[in-house]
């Protein structure tokens, strides 16, 4: 069955703690290149039937009245998985 | 971003009538040419960041400090007996003997709950744990004074959720215990709930700190988290301005909180100040870089140079006005000695705490800000932080009060028979505002750190200071909003005895008050009216009983379009107790023990527990207060408390003596069978009154029997009416009122703690 995926990530102003520990525990690794790690979430959604721009309206509308906080967060992008 | 050009003073100087969007950064013309006033040509855009935040009613206090003046004028020597740092500093500090001292203070995070409950709440509660770090402290406790909507609208549950696993997310991951608070609903805090934190911290009295930049060539540094983008203009758009229902809807970037980041903080800064690296220090809360330079200059030798470059940032593309404005939390400001320089960064890197140093203390009377070479700020840093514009606000008798006053619930037919006084009770134990709610207290730890005496469902938080004597502190905070929309002189002065009594029921004797006083709108007349009558009741009150306002904070517009919110001063008392081992529980333990009924009953049932549940009522007069009568009270079961003749007690608030009864069965599920009709008798009252009634200065103690003659002793030779009015019962499992009705403890849980899971899904660990 077809999927959409919808990815979240916190907004760009705002600190994110647990990307921030991420990076700094990658750095205590001593990965010096890693400079930064920003940490969202990753929804796969499996739908019954075909995906109809229709079905993308509704899942937009999930994404950012269910799947997301949109106060903190954004949803960065809406797809269908290939 | 980038491209942004900063405003320079010099280019404020050569450009006079440039447009400035002063109006949207929430200040009135007369203040916009105030500041022009003051500097003697427009403000940069920098400079009008700051006075911005700085001159909103949430940093200046522009419409309440001709009110809370009183705080410091009504004061005894009594007062001021035990009192190391009284209001103006980030929080009150109070001696409470054998060289320790403690600090504490409440604080709102109301409209930051709102719009994101769960940050909003977590974000109340570090920033008032980096106030009593600030002082010098280490924080040992928080609580929490919380008002939702109608418990069952549909918004509220949103909120409740978010609000209470904010609190219980950062104070958890803190490892400070939560030790009490109250949690009220009514549809008046429906669009506006009420997010009160209090923390409290112990300190050594040589470790105390203070807020200022003395000494000049001193360097100021910033330490903690980076400066990033969060809550930009917060403090001024949010606390200015209220949420009209079907208005646009505001929803700036609000702040996240690291409790993590904090921890390390807390940590970092006590060794700081161990190793006496630190001459002054200051959190960064509301308005940030503005609100900590303007403060700390004013309060020092009056002049500051800051490169505002040398700011850590979490975001590069930051202008210098966000950067003075970011309300990025998990940072405080230092001032140090140069020749501490090294040792104060070999502490921050210890902790992996960064830390950079953006200028010195001068002695020119001027806050100067440089950004990339330029000078962007130039100004008393007094006109800034403290001589901001003053309102003395025009003040209404609200047209409705007589009218409410007047619709007394005498009205209402009395009950007599058993069957319906039970019921009624079963009415009032389940309402929302006196249901269990360990539904919210069981999410939070308040055991953590070992040294927790007292929590909810006790009547007071009580801490252990001193690990080897015992000597500890309790807290308990009150505001009872219906007595306040009914009287707020009498209803904030209820809110001081019933904390006062909480705090003297736990055995401990009140020492300090701390005050958080929610209203609404000041530019509406009959709100300035309601708070000026409640700030006078408040100080008139703690003239009466001998305790100082240590500080605290006050939160306008809170209301939901037109309407405000009932006056909510929540009041904080905190008091000391030599041994903890001494101090009372909120309910009986033993089999057999007499139960005796402290104070007079009266009829007393305007704006109570019972006209609420029972007849959804308020209107009449809420309960007189008895000043005399508390202390005298207060008195009597701090020396029982001490000599070990009272095995617990109660105190007697909303929901009178019935419910008083429910919580001393229910706390540790020892059953009890008493009686009213002696207080029928001598009081003057009937049934309703003498079950339901909310006359003040009254508790409920519970005394073993061989200790009966030592405690009516003390009781008579204390002047303290009392009458016994059941023992305590073991085996039955029953709360039995004698003629009138009885009931299973089982049945009187279930209905008590049923009310909360019902809306909002089971207790967490029940």
């Amino acid at each position: 069955m077809p999927k959409v995926i919808v990815e979240v990530m916190p907004k760009e102003v705002l600190l994110d703690p647990a990307g921030k520990a991420t990076a700094r525990a990658l750095q205590r690794f001593g990965d010096g290149e890693i400079t930064d790690v920003r940490i969202g979430k990753r929804f796969e959604i499996t739908i019954d039937g075909e995906i109809t721009p229709k079905t993308l309206e509704h899942i937009a509308e999930v994404a950012k009245g269910v799947l997301s906080n949109d106060v903190i967060e954004d949803v960065i992008s809406i797809r269908v998985a290939d | 971003m980038t491209d942004h050009i900063p405003d320079t003073v010099e280019n404020a100087a050569a450009t006079p009538d440039k447009d400035q969007p002063y109006h949207l950064l929430g200040l009135k013309p007369d203040e916009y040419q105030q500041i022009g006033d003051i500097l003697g040509r427009r403000p940069t855009s920098g400079e009008l960041a700051m006075y911005s935040v700085m001159w909103s009613e949430h940093c200046s206090y522009k419409s309440s400090k001709v009110h809370l003046r009183q705080f410091g004028q009504k004061v005894s020597p009594e007062m001021t007996k035990h009192l190391m740092v009284g209001m103006g500093e980030n929080a009150g500090v109070v001696d409470i003997g054998e060289g320790w001292a403690v600090t504490f203070k409440i604080e709102s995070h109301n409209h930051p709950s709102y719009i994101e409950p769960f940050q909003g709440a977590a974000t109340g509660v570090g920033g008032i744990v980096r106030d009593i770090i600030s002082m010098g402290a280490r924080p040992v406790a928080v609580m929490d004074a919380l008002r939702f909507g109608a418990i069952d609208h549909p918004d509220t549950s949103r909120v409740v959720n978010g609000v209470v696993s904010g609190i219980s997310f950062y104070g958890n991951c803190l490892g400070l215990p939560n030790i009490g608070g109250e949690t009220w609903f009514d549809s008046v805090y429906q669009a506006n709930p009420l997010v009160n934190a209090l923390a409290v911290g112990a300190l050594r009295h040589e470790d105390l700190h203070l807020a200022n930049a003395k000494g000049v060539g001193n360097l100021v540094v910033l330490f903690g988290a980076r400066t990033g983008g969060d809550g930009i203009g917060g403090a001024s758009i949010l606390a200015s301005d209220t949420f009209a229902e079907g208005g646009p809807t505001k929803r700036p970037a609000v702040q996240v909180g690291d409790p993590f980041a904090e921890k390390v903080l807390i940590e970092c800064c006590l060794e700081l100040f161990a190793g006496g690296c630190v001459e002054g220090i200051q959190d960064l809360g509301a308005a940030g870089i503005s609100c900590a330079t303007s403060e700390l200059a004013s309060n020092g030798d009056g002049g500051m140079h800051i490169t505002l470059d040398n700011v850590l940032l979490r975001d590069p593309t930051l202008t210098a006005e966000e950067i003075l404005m970011s309300e990025s939390q998990e940072r405080m400001m230092a001032v140090i000695r140069p020749d501490k320089l090294d040792a104060f960064l070999a502490v921050t890197t210890k902790w992996d705490v960064e830390a950079s140093v953006l200028g010195e203390v001068t002695d020119s009377g001027r806050l100067v800000i440089e950004w990339k070479g330029k000078t962007i700020v130039d100004v008393d840093p007094r006109t800034v932080a403290i001589d901001g514009p003053v309102y003395n606000r025009p003040m209404a008798y609200p047209a409705w009060l007589d009218a409410l006053q007047a619709d007394s619930p005498a009205k209402f037919a009395r009950a007599t028979d058993g069957a319906e006084l039970k019921s009624q009770f079963l009415t009032v134990l389940g309402s929302p505002n006196e249901a269990d709610t360990d539904w919210i207290t069981n999410q939070y730890d308040y055991y953590v750190m070992g040294n927790t005496a007292l929590h909810t469902p006790d009547g007071a938080g009580m801490i252990r200071i001193d690990e080897e004597s015992g000597l500890g502190v309790a807290l308990a905070t009150d505001a009872n909003g219906r007595y306040c929309q009914l009287d707020p002189y009498v209803g904030a002065q209820l809110a001081l005895v019933e904390s006062y009594r909480n705090v003297a029921s736990s055995g401990a004797t009140p020492l300090a008050v701390s005050d958080c006083l929610n209203f609404g709108s000041p530019e509406n007349p009959e709100v300035m009216w309601q708070f000026a009558r409640a700030v006078e009741g408040l100080a008139d009150g703690c003239m009466e009983l001998g305790i100082p306002v240590t500080g605290g904070n006050v939160s306008f517009y809170n209301q939901t379009g037109d309407v405000p919110i009932h006056p909510t001063p929540v009041v904080a008392v905190l008091g000391s107790i030599d041994n903890v081992a001494r101090r009372l529980p909120s309910g009986w333990q033993d089999e057999g023990e007499n139960l005796y009924l402290l104070g007079v009953t009266g009829d007393e049932l305007g704006g109570s527990a019972w006209a609420g549940a029972v007849h959804d009522h308020l209107g009449g007069v809420p309960p007189h207060v008895d000043f005399t009568a508390e202390k005298e009270l207060a008195g009597l079961l701090g020396a029982a408390a001490h000599e070990g003749i009272v095995t617990c007690a109660v105190d007697l608030g909303t929901g009178g003596f019935i419910r008083a009864v429910a919580d001393g069965v229910l706390r540790f599920g020892v059953g009890a069978r008493v009686w009213i009709d002696e207080i029928v008798s001598r009081d003057g009252v009937d049934t309703t009154a003498a079950l339901f009634s909310e006359t003040q200065a009254r508790a409920l103690v519970s005394v073993a029997r061989e200790d009966d003659v030592k405690f009516r002793g003390l009781c008579d030779g204390r002047n303290v009416p009392v009458l016994r009015v059941g023992v305590t019962d073991r085996r039955s499992g029953e709360l039995e009122v004698q003629g009138l009705f009885s009931i299973e403890l089982e049945q009187l849980r279930s209905v008590h703690r049923g009310t909360l899971p019902a809306q909002f899904g089971p207790v967490v660990g029940g």
